[in-house]
């Protein structure tokens, strides 16, 4: 790990543009698990600078005379995860002033250095989306990262084609963000609040395109990129009332949502399901620790499966911890739901939730090189994450004894950087 | 027992008269049956005659009396034993009217008892049920340097008096950053947390002393039940992290000769000797807990240490603050099972080790002759994230059909 850091990193300092990899990698005999297709037995996936070159079975994927190989033999080969709300890096949101923040970034406040960067990568995850915290209806934008070896967050950040850190927004409603004013006392004095920003964004927008010279606003301008379908919302939200309030504002204002825990998914499956709006479900061990967390239930993944919508998870990371991402996956599973979709819910239908779904979270030609190694079947409790890579970087080897305190815990993995949120009993 | 003679004479009678009259009999077949006592058994039987372990064996071997019902399972365990819970204390709803687990307006409440507040109908009760616990210790939570006491309750009954069956188990304790208090209540520092325990022993040593030679002396209920950790009567139930605290909870025990039960211990891995040694058990903590605060160097392969180690051990669900609000053992021992223990020491942690530890080996923790007919079913192997639990029987009784 230490050298591939070093590798990356002088590589980054003194020659940005060099691709990564010289000479191209193969990996043989493994038992692949495209996600965009049905598995290869005995499969080949070739990476060259970082990105997919091919893949599928030994016969019909030539391996460059050049390549390095490595036989993973018994090995099961798959997307790296892609994780769709993490706290990972201690970062913080909006601050107790105001209900609605859009102008706070999440980015600004994330330590790269935290050790929850690592325990992530050993886990198996390759691109994360961090949020800030869920106390306010609005606290802010996340940012989408992948998990590369790096210094700075520049050098995690995942850049859109017009070269910005890509992220969403961070909005919420239920209790956690009740409190005494300037925050609402109500549901219906949330959604009003809510409403009324979304109403001044849209006038902001008019303004701005009349006169090029208006000032800009920061939070408005915001809030405007979700009204112009250019930053998708992710949005907290747990009771089956305030699951469908927030489809109702998402049809009034016609902005791209993901709705996040959905604690009674299963009561308004159909609902979702109609609105063709994307869930990112959590799986923890038991119900409630919450009043709207009640009805929390492994069954979640089945029900919205059942009903047609489509379902990623995510940790909440430290609610749950990333080294044990593949089994919400199992447990979801357990409750019924279809191991198929399970799987794409760890990779491509979240990788999708992020608008990442034409680079990452299935292995198809063309895609950032992110897969992780597995000794044995992805939903088995006996299975260990034995490397993760991100853009055809190894950034997780369980083999390197540095890398395995971080997938075991044990003297000096600890966290150097929770974040605000637990403990102060605002969920996210 | 100790704890059993506690029964005796804590609360005699009435318990006893009140425990549920509804033990039954019925016999289990499964394709293995893991008895925590010795090599399983395949294609075996369990039979239990009025609440009681009758026979288990190959079904080849035992006869199933004419008109027993009949439970089929592909893997047969014991009733789980949860070694240390906040469940029926911690109610699942997380707000002020159902956390019963942590009085804070004093530091040492040792006269908390664990049976006035216990909630039979508390939802967690059945969620861990579900997946195969049939005997919980439970009671007062970490969080004060003496929070209270605690009980072992069978997972059914109606009421605390229909479920428990050792209704005074131990005192919790705690030490380290857990036990201090801000704004200037006392303890605000790990030292004087000690400080005020000890201090607190003293006064309890002196009124055993007292009541000894002047038993109309008037009683004191903390001091009466700290005294019972004095007399070697209960254990100190201590909850640290840290390596040096845990020592230091070591040196409170030898001055005092208390039986000390070690909970938590996250940095245990470090002082293995010296545990050993003062042959103190370890209720370590949940395999999956969070790693941070004073538990940030915690590993998931502590608990194969300490076995490693010749430690008594038994793995717990623990406090849980939030989401989740408990933990299930089940799963804890998977994760203990999937970090280099075998299928059966993880099955020990969570069955026959903590029964020992508790002291009610003699009535759970094992599928034994003579024993509860306590039994968890399951679909394949339990700790499969992907099987199920089908099935769970106390004392003869199916308590739960549910698959889960």
């Amino acid at each position: 790990m230490i050298f591939a850091l070093f590798t990356l990193l002088s590589l980054s300092a003194n020659a940005p543009e060099t691709p990564r990899q010289a000479r191209p990698t193969a990996f043989v005999e493994a038992r692949i698990l495209p996600i965009s297709g049905p598995p290869i037995d005995n499969g080949v996936l070739v990476v060259r600078d970082g990105v997919i070159a091919h893949v599928g079975p030994p016969d019909l994927t030539p391996i460059p005379a050049d390549a390095v190989v490595h036989n993973v033999r018994g090995m099961v080969l798959m997307p790296g995860l892609v994780d769709t709300h993490s706290n990972i890096g201690g970062g913080s949101g909006a601050d107790s002033t105001d209900p609605i923040q859009p102008e706070v970034r999440v980015l600004d406040s994330i330590n790269v250095r935290s050790s929850s960067f690592q325990r992530a990568q050993a886990g198996g995850i390759t691109t994360v989306n961090v949020m800030p915290g869920s106390g306010h209806l609005v606290s802010g934008q996340t940012v989408y990262l992948k998990l590369r070896e790096g210094r700075r967050l520049e050098d995690l950040s995942i850049l859109s084609d017009e070269g910005m850190p890509m992220g969403g927004l961070k909005m919420a409603n239920g209790t956690n963000s009740r409190r005494d004013p300037p925050f609402p006392g109500t549901r219906a004095k949330s959604a009003a609040l809510v409403r009324k920003a979304f109403v001044e964004a849209r006038e902001y927008l008019l303004k701005r395109e009349d006169d090029e010279d208006h000032p800009r606003d920061l939070g408005l301008e915001v809030l405007g990129e979700v009204l112009e379908n250019k930053r998708v919302v992710h949005h907290h939200t747990h009771r089956h009332d305030d699951i469908l309030t927030v489809l109702r504002l998402r049809e009034e204002f016609g902005f791209r949502v993901v709705l996040h825990h959905v604690s009674d998914a299963a009561q308004v499956a159909e609902e979702i399901a109609r609105a063709q709006v994307p869930c990112s479900i959590i799986i923890v061990d038991s119900p409630g620790g919450k009043l709207e967390a009640k009805n929390l239930s492994l069954e979640n993944g089945r029900a919205l499966e059942e009903a047609g919508a489509a379902v990623a998870f995510h940790t909440d990371d430290w609610i749950t911890d990333s080294r044990h991402f593949l089994r919400s996956a199992a447990l979801a599973v357990r409750a019924g739901m279809s191991r198929d979709k399970a799987l794409a819910g760890l990779t491509l239908e979240a990788a999708r939730m992020l608008d990442l779904g034409e680079r990452t979270g299935s292995l198809e030609v063309g895609k950032d090189a992110d897969f992780i190694l597995l000794d044995g079947d992805p939903l088995s409790v006996y299975t260990k994450v034995v490397e993760t890579w991100v853009e055809g970087v190894r950034v997780f080897d369980r083999n390197d004894e540095e890398d395995r305190l971080w997938a075991t815990g044990g003297f000096g993995a600890g966290e150097d950087s929770p974040p605000g949120c637990c403990g102060r009993g605002e969920w996210e | 027992m100790k704890l059993a003679a506690v029964i005796a004479l804590g609360l005699s009678l009435s318990w006893l008269l009140s425990q549920p009259a509804q033990a039954q009999s019925l016999a289990v077949r499964g394709k293995v049956i893991h008895t925590a006592a010795g090599d399983p058994v395949v294609d075996g039987v369990v039979v239990v005659v009025d609440g009681k372990i009758r026979a288990v064996g190959p079904a080849a071997e035992v006869v199933i009396p004419d008109g027993f019902e009949i439970l089929e399972a592909q893997v047969v365990t014991p009733g789980l034993v949860d070694a240390h819970s906040v469940v029926g204390l911690a109610g699942w709803l997380n707000v002020p009217h159902d956390q019963d687990q942590l009085e804070r307006s004093e530091a040492m409440q040792p006269e908390l008892r664990a049976i006035d507040s216990y909630n039979p109908a508390e939802p967690l009760i059945d969620w861990v049920r579900g997946f195969g616990v049939t005997t919980l210790h439970t009671g007062h939570a970490p969080g004060a340097v003496i929070s209270g006491q605690t009980l072992i309750a069978k997972t059914r009954g109606r009421s605390v008096e229909e479920a428990v069956f050792v209704p005074r188990a131990m005192i919790a304790a705690t030490l380290g950053e857990g036990a201090v208090r801000g704004e200037k209540k006392a303890p605000g520092t790990r030292s004087k947390a000690v400080a005020l325990l000890r201090s607190e022993l003293l006064r309890a040593q002196a009124y055993v002393a007292e009541r000894e030679e002047k038993p109309d002396k008037g009683r004191d209920l903390r001091l009466e039940s700290l005294g019972m950790v004095l007399q070697g009567e209960l254990p100190l139930l201590l909850t640290v992290h840290r390596a040096h605290d845990i020592l230091t909870a070591l040196r409170v025990a030898e001055e005092f000769g208390i039986h000390l039960v070690l909970d938590g211990a996250s940095e245990s891995y470090l002082v293995l000797d010296e545990l050993r040694e003062a042959k103190t058990p370890v209720l370590v903590h949940p395999t999956m807990r969070r790693a941070w605060g004073e538990a940030e160097n915690l590993s998931m392969e502590t608990a194969g240490a300490l076995l490693e180690a010749g430690i008594e051990v038994a793995l717990q669900s623990g406090y849980e603050s939030y989401v989740p609000k408990t933990r299930v053992v089940l799963f804890e021992a998977a994760l203990a099972a999937s970090n280099g223990l075998s299928f059966s020491q993880a099955l020990e942690l969570i069955t026959i080790r903590p029964a020992r530890i508790l002291g009610i080996a003699d009535r759970v923790g094992s599928l034994e002759v003579g024993k509860d007919g306590d039994l968890a079913l399951y679909d394949g192997d339990p700790f499969e994230y992907t099987s199920h639990c089908i099935g769970v029987v106390i004392e003869g009784v199916r308590v739960s059909a549910e698959v889960r």
